[in-house]
């Protein structure tokens, strides 16, 4: 693995692999001293094309448990508009002599060109792209879904140790994908991810939020949130974000009101009711508490929400552990490398 | 100044070897192979290896003069098509200033002929500005020196139904003809490319299948109702193929064009986020180039036309959203049909000079008086040939082509053959796979401005 760019290009075993190491740092992170020396000297940079303070803080705050220096570079605009190109900062990056570059743009494909133009010759990480891929939050998602669905079934509400499914996958486990997928990365990536782990996927949207081609993709497709949670029975259910201005955009907008988007598709308690005992909830962030999501569901003991916030820290330095430390001590399990 | 040429040993059509003798514009001679002796002063070409064809016609060509000289001139985009073996270019009218007026297009018109390459015929704005409000002086662009035929807004859709209905009505008066470039705009807000799995999976915006054949249907329903041609660019789709085929069984006065990328390339070429791919319309499926190809086979689609658009390297050196829309093809337009359709069966070199010569000649309607083009290798006409060897097969490399941009798709691809000599009016603007320069990169021995 040189780079993590695309959830569809992860095997199983690298994938495991990920969430398993995903496990360790974890551990190291309810210690009182949290920072680990395995990157000491070692340059990562957040090159940041596009907003995204929560995710550039997760990266931040995981380059500095591992003891790298971290430089961020918040580049707004793409490079049509007066700004560099993406070419002249990839180029200035690798003459400051960076280790690792981690990039989120609003351009699908960026980081697939980053990493494959021959600019720079380092590990990329992809932090969103467009409407294409956000591959360290399916990790964050499959790893928060395999400590609570990894071994046997608990209520929900109960917190699993961290090694549960250690070396495991999601055999099986059913988990639903409810809302925007048209406009999602964090659907794309978690479909091939949760695929490839053995979990069984169903999408949740109204038609106009699914993508023409997603028949395609390894997973059902329901128009009708009501039926997939009575009928289908999930052990999980995943809220996406709807962007309210989504609403005014061509064409009227992709439903007819915020209400009627609720009404139809919001997780609210009763439907939660309809759950089993075991099964959980997750968001990636940020919440539109009383769109997709109501103020109680999101609070109520089945929410893995703010579990999966600190979970992102660990599965971000795994990544950087992985891409970084692997090239030179390929062999090294964290164990060895003395955490 | 034009010399006497000896063609021997040549398969025009690629058909029984002839000698051929070009002179004082014309094709002078055609006799049975062996039989032929060059005429005094001649300059004697061994033609074994290679076929004739008439001087190919491009209906749809970018030359980005005036305006954006730092990806192409009038000069070095003429000097391509030459060394595509093609004798005439129409250039599309979305230069800066836009080709709308008279003077615009006499500039354009001037500049082909001191360039003295090809024949550039300007292509004349349906809508002031490109901009799909208010039409452009048509008639006054017809009666200029460029004496316009065609007319398209291409590069973005005649969109507005009464607008293009007007257009096709009045062009009428001078027998021109309305270019459609068939794009809904609603339905292709920020599109990327085919919409469809591989948009789906990589987070594209699409550009759906719809977008195009709903304006085409529209089109051809507007034709037929005030009795006018049309003419379809680029079409892509399998559906688009379906309803120029009804439209023409049907008799409608339609014609439409296919692209060399879109009967070669699919949207599979996207997932590496290379922009050299990105082209408007899109690539599309295997199917809808399959449909393409069946098209031109039955004569659904009359003619190839290259949309050569050329883009400096910053405008594709980028992210994918960022990067310009176009890809170059005058100088691989014939090698592509040569490995789509000749070689897979589906046209024979006769049917080649049609969609690439013939057609688009007939449609812009250049194909009689002084200047023809067009017209088939026979003696008297004029002497628009190119020689084109079947049997020689090139990897495309972009930096060696002549156009001043280098996104081409075929980059590193094989093409099976390669043109050889190109004569206008029975001067060589390439001989022996060399363009023939005179001063200041316009071609050797061109006519003066008239």
């Amino acid at each position: 693995m040189k780079h993590l760019l695309n959830t569809a290009d992860l095997s199983l075993d690298e994938a495991i692999l990920l969430l398993d190491t995903t496990a360790q740092m974890a551990a190291t992170q309810s210690r009182e001293i949290k920072k680990l020396p395995t990157l000491r000297g070692r340059t990562v940079v957040n090159l940041f094309f596009e907003d995204s303070t929560r995710t550039r803080i997760s990266f931040e705050t995981a380059a500095k448990r591992l003891s790298a220096d971290v430089i961020n570079f918040s580049a707004k605009g793409s490079s049509v508009s007066k700004g560099e190109s993406l070419k002249d900062t990839a180029l200035t990056l690798d003459a400051m002599g960076a280790d690792a570059v981690i990039i989120r743009h609003q351009a699908s494909g960026a980081p697939h060109i980053l990493a494959h133009s021959g600019w720079l010759d380092v590990p990329v990480i992809n932090a969103g792209d467009g409407t294409h891929q956000h591959p360290t939050q399916a990790l964050l998602d499959a790893f928060t879904l395999r400590r609570h669905l990894g071994g046997e079934l608990v209520s929900a509400g109960e917190l699993p140790s961290l090694n549960n499914g250690l070396g495991g996958d999601l055999r099986g486990r059913k988990v639903a994908i409810v809302g925007d997928v048209l406009h999602s990365r964090v659907a794309r990536s978690n479909v091939y991810l949760l695929h490839t782990l053995g979990a069984v996927v169903t999408l949740v949207a109204p038609p106009t939020l699914v993508p023409v081609g997603a028949e395609t993709w390894p997973c059902e497709i329901s128009y009708n949130l009501d039926e997939v949670l009575r009928d289908w029975q999930p052990d999980a259910v995943m809220m996406l974000r709807i962007q309210r201005e989504r609403m005014g955009s061509a064409g009227g907008g992709f439903f007819p009101s915020p209400l009627e988007y609720t009404r139809k598709y919001g997780l609210d308690e009763k439907r939660l009711g309809l759950l089993q005992d075991h099964a959980i909830v997750l968001h990636p962030g940020p919440m539109n508490r009383g769109l997709e999501i109501s103020a109680r569901a999101a609070d109520s003991h089945r929410s893995v929400i703010v579990e999966q916030v600190s979970n992102g820290v660990a599965v971000r330095m795994a990544a950087l552990y992985l891409l970084l430390a692997g090239e030179t001590h390929s062999n090294d399990t964290p164990a060895k490398a003395g955490f | 100044m034009t010399t006497t040429y000896f063609i021997s040993n040549v398969a025009p059509y690629g058909n029984e070897r002839v000698d051929m003798t070009l002179s004082g514009g014309k094709i002078a001679q055609i006799v049975p192979a062996g039989t032929g002796t060059a005429p005094e002063g001649a300059t004697t070409i061994d033609a074994s290896d290679l076929i004739a064809l008439p001087g190919l016609v491009d209906l749809h060509t970018h030359l980005r003069e005036p305006g954006r000289e730092d990806a192409e001139t009038v000069l070095t985009g003429t000097r391509a098509a030459a060394m595509g073996g093609f004798t005439a270019v129409h250039a599309m009218a979305n230069t800066s200033p836009v080709q709308d007026t008279a003077g615009v297009v006499e500039q354009v018109w001037r500049l082909g002929k001191e360039a003295g390459w090809v024949d550039v015929h300007p292509v004349g704005a349906v809508s002031v500005g490109l901009a799909g409000k208010q039409l452009a002086e048509l008639g006054a662009m017809a009666d200029s020196r460029a004496q316009v035929r065609v007319f398209s807004d291409d590069g973005k859709c005649v969109d507005d139904p009464v607008l293009m209905r007007r257009a096709l009505e009045y062009v009428k008066a001078f027998d021109g003809v309305v270019s459609q470039h068939a794009q809904e705009p609603r339905l292709t807000e920020n599109a990327q490319m085919n919409e469809g799995v591989v948009s789906a999976e990589i987070g594209l915006t699409g550009w759906p299948a719809v977008a195009e054949e709903s304006i085409i249907a529209r089109d051809v329903l507007l034709a037929e109702h005030v009795g006018s041609r049309v003419h379809i660019c680029h079409l892509s789709t399998a559906g688009s193929v379906e309803i120029v085929r009804w439209a023409k069984q049907r008799g409608i006065n339609v014609t439409a064009e296919a692209t060399p990328h879109h009967l070669i390339l699919t949207d599979e070429l996207a997932r590496g986020y290379n922009p050299v791919f990105k082209v408007n319309p899109p690539l599309r499926t295997q199917n809808d180039v399959d449909a393409v190809r069946a098209g031109l086979e039955d004569g659904t689609i009359d003619i190839v036309a290259t949309d050569h658009a050329p883009h400096t390297v910053e405008d594709k050196d980028c992210e994918w959203n960022a990067a310009a829309f176009g890809m170059t093809g005058l100088e691989t337009a014939l090698p592509v049909v040569h490995k789509t359709m000749v070689e897979t069966g589906k046209l024979s070199w006769e049917r080649v000079a049609e969609v690439l010569s013939t057609n688009p000649a007939r449609i812009g309607r250049i194909d009689t008086g002084e200047f023809a083009q067009g017209r088939p290798l026979e003696v008297g006409e004029p002497a628009n040939v190119v020689l084109y060897n079947p049997n020689s097969p090139v990897v495309v490399d972009p930096r060696s082509q002549l156009t001043m941009s280098d996104n081409t798709p075929f980059a590193g691809m094989e093409l099976p053959g390669r043109v050889v000599a190109t004569f206008l009016r029975g001067r060589a603007t390439v001989l022996g796979t060399v363009p023939q320069d005179g001063e200041e990169g316009k071609a050797a021995g061109s006519e003066l401005p008239a």
